[in-house]
């Protein structure tokens, strides 16, 4: 059942040769898009293919790959493990009814769980396209998506962090001093997380084992990952380093992924070797993704896909490896792929959105370069979105400024100040470790303490010598 | 403790840690530092660089100005492919050479970086490189690595240094890098490069660049090649291909760049 889409409206008929031109035509205007030669040339146009979009079967995506199953192992993997089971209550539902359901209160956290299995990539990015930013919060936020290793992410009430003290030169007292800042504000309960500035197996074990050592001797309940090639954490697993997770960088085509140099069969190895080191102790969700829109067409290979919808194939990688935490980098990539704070706020909304009803541990990098038209101002917006989204995790880097990779963040005082704001507390592990360090006041928050308060100088004095 | 144990935090780092708290946010201080480094950042992104100060410094040198088929800084931002190519007929105002070498300013993402650095790194250079045949220095607005090879070609030159703004960090607004291209030609892969970054002023003087610039010329002329084979036979591993800042996104050698 091949064939094109037609969308009439006032006696202008609009037509879309296939479902990808269909998909692509559907999505907001974005730079990425108008760069691939994909994106649609009218606002009408777009418009007009989500029209069209909102009659299309579910089932017409489970029919008709938009990249073929003999040339794609994602494809592959994405049929291979559609659950029609969990499929069934919305199997005879179109693209609009299904947002209509996902709208309804009868879609709540244990039915959109239950979904899960029996959606598609295709199908959530095709949804998210006929919802405004109100619908992909409020859908996004009815989703549940626990997780564990040391600590519980993704529990109701609840907004972790990851600890990203990155250093250009890997220099480990400055590392400790980016990690001890932000304990002070109660971040790094989702992960402590460096991005090292060289990619080999000394550098990644000797930053893990400074890590473990620090974790250690607070008992911080938390994790750490050095965020290296997948290759290079299974060498360091191998040569004993005291490895959490395993980091891997990952996209929606299998030949994106080839050029981040992983395959399937790769990521599930890395797996097998970090269950096999047995870490984590309340849970064993031992993988870390990062993906983002844009990787796939800057490698060039996204298959004539609009970037949202290839970006959405990538959950379905992340899904099958049980992660404990995935993000995307939402502003990271530049302008030619998201040109301003209204595509990366969009495109963050829609990446969380995606991934939770795929039943992904979704959290999120809200950030920006300085040659994209967003500022500070902006990811306080999108940070609060995604909050209010029940987003499972942020990244907060000391002052908002990565140093390493020279991009802005969200700073260790944006976090806290929404937990205080919104009500959500840090994972309730790390919380009573806040309160046994003296960190926690009576009301559950984090107090400014001055620099000669006993917790901070124990804190800062002991982690220091590290 | 003698010391404030935040003290302590701030001398371990460059980071911005210790920065203080006023309830949940930052004090006035730290926030507005923060917003002056970010308009730092984005007047160099967006500033047009000066191309006749610079040319004016490279007295007596011969310039030649060239602009990319980006007609301005918007589209050169969502279009990376227009600057990496020269406008129509561009490629005829450009002498025929051959070149041994040829510099080429190009303005990149920060138009302070070139002001400040790229006329002193191209004159440092020279003085190192008696003997070659250097062409004309080619001043490329909206323009990317890339640009080079299409000047390159036009002008047979054996090699071009493409001399760029980076991207702006908000610790250094006015860093430049350094390209050098073998046999410049459309289509080339940029693991066919050798890159200097950092060139600014709490990084890499221009002196310095200059030296390891001058190397890398005589040495791709005497192996015949740049990129990951030249990389290898460089001293100490100082020099890198072109993919100087680590990324979040492990792109592979074709993926995005910090200069782009």
């Amino acid at each position: 059942m091949t064939g094109g889409f037609r969308s009439r409206h006032r006696g202008e008929t609009h037509v879309f040769d296939d479902l990808k031109t269909l998909l692509a035509c559907a999505s907001p205007r974005r730079s990425g898009d108008e760069l691939a030669g994909v994106a649609a040339d009218s606002a009408a146009r777009r418009v007009a293919a989500r029209m069209a979009l909102a009659e299309v079967p579910l089932r017409r995506f489970l029919d008709e790959p938009l990249i073929p199953y003999e040339s794609d192992e994602v494809t592959r993997l994405i049929l291979d493990s559609h659950n029609a089971a969990a499929f069934a209550p919305v199997a005879a539902l179109t693209v609009g009814e299904l947002r209509e359901w996902l709208m309804s209160w009868e879609a709540d956290a244990e039915r959109l769980a239950a979904l899960a299995p029996g959606l598609t990539p295709e199908m959530v990015a095709a949804v998210s396209k006929l919802c405004g930013n109100g619908d992909l919060i409020a859908i996004a936020a009815k989703c549940k998506v626990v997780t564990r290793f040391r600590s519980t992410i993704g529990l109701p009430g609840r907004l972790s962090s990851r600890l990203q003290p990155n250093d250009p030169t890997d220099d480990p007292m400055a590392i400790a001093a980016g990690t001890l800042d932000g304990l002070l504000f109660g971040m790094g309960d989702a992960v402590i997380g460096i991005n090292p500035a060289t990619d080999n197996v000394e550098a990644c074990i000797r930053l893990l084992t400074m890590l473990d050592e620090l974790r250690l001797k607070f008992e911080v309940p938390t994790q750490s990952c050095v965020l290296s090639h997948v290759t290079t954490s299974i060498q360091a697993i191998e040569q004993g380093a005291p490895l959490d997770l395993v980091f891997q960088s990952i996209a929606g085509t299998e030949a994106a992924n080839a050029g981040f140099g992983v395959t399937l069969a790769l990521l599930a190895e890395a797996q097998e070797a970090a269950l096999s080191l047995k870490r984590g102790t309340i849970g064993s969700n031992v993988m870390y993704f990062e993906t983002g829109q844009g990787a796939a067409l800057s490698a060039d290979a996204h298959h004539g896909l609009d970037q949202q919808t290839v970006e959405a194939r990538a959950y379905a990688v992340a899904r099958a490896f049980s992660p404990l935490l995935v993000n995307t980098v939402v502003g990271f990539i530049g302008p030619e792929y998201l040109y301003d704070a209204k595509e990366i706020i969009r495109a963050g909304l829609e990446d969380h959105f995606c991934a939770k009803l795929l039943g992904v541990p979704m959290g999120c990098d809200v950030c920006y370069t300085n040659h994209a038209e967003a500022d500070q101002d902006d990811m306080d917006d999108l940070a609060l979105l995604l909050a209010a989204a029940n987003v499972n995790f942020l990244i907060a880097v000391p002052g908002a400024d990565d140093i390493m990779l020279n991009y802005q963040s969200l700073s260790h005082h944006d976090v806290m100040r929404l937990r205080h704001l919104l009500g959500r507390r840090p994972a309730p592990e790390f919380e009573a470790w806040l309160a046994r360090m003296g960190l926690l006041d009576d009301s559950g928050r984090v107090p400014p303490l001055p620099g000669h308060a006993p917790a901070v100088a124990r804190l800062i004095g002991q982690g220091a010598r590290a | 403790m003698r010391d404030d144990a935040f003290d302590m935090l701030r001398r371990m780092t460059r980071a911005r840690v210790a920065l203080g708290r006023s309830g949940d946010g930052l004090p006035t201080q730290a926030k507005l530092e923060f917003q002056m480094a970010h308009a730092l950042a984005r007047d160099a992104v967006w500033g047009k660089v000066n191309f006749d100060g610079i040319a004016e410094a490279l007295a007596p040198r011969e310039v030649i100005k060239v602009a990319s088929a980006a007609p301005d800084r918007a589209s050169y931002l969502r279009r990376p492919d227009l600057g990496r190519r020269l406008a129509a007929c561009e490629a005829s105002t450009l002498p025929s050479g051959p070149f041994d070498l040829v510099f080429i300013i190009a303005d990149g993402l920060s138009a302070d970086a070139v002001e400040n650095h790229a006329a002193d790194v191209v004159i440092a250079t020279e003085a190192r490189l008696a003997g070659l045949t250097i062409g004309p220095v080619v001043l490329a607005s909206q323009a990317r690595v890339a640009l080079g090879d299409d000047v390159g070609t036009a002008m047979r030159a054996c090699l071009v240094a493409v001399l760029v703004g980076e991207r702006p960090g908000l610790s250094a607004a006015d860093s430049l890098g350094v390209y050098l291209t073998l046999h410049p030609a459309p289509g080339l892969r940029d693991s066919a490069r050798n890159c200097i970054s950092n060139i600014h002023g709490h990084g890499l003087s221009a002196d310095r660049a200059a030296d390891k610039l001058a190397w890398l010329v005589r040495e791709a002329l005497r192996i015949g090649v740049t990129g990951i084979g030249l990389k290898e036979a460089a001293p100490n591993a100082a020099i890198e291909t072109t993919t100087p800042t680590p990324q979040i996104i492990h792109h592979n050698t074709t993926g995005a760049h910090r200069h782009e």
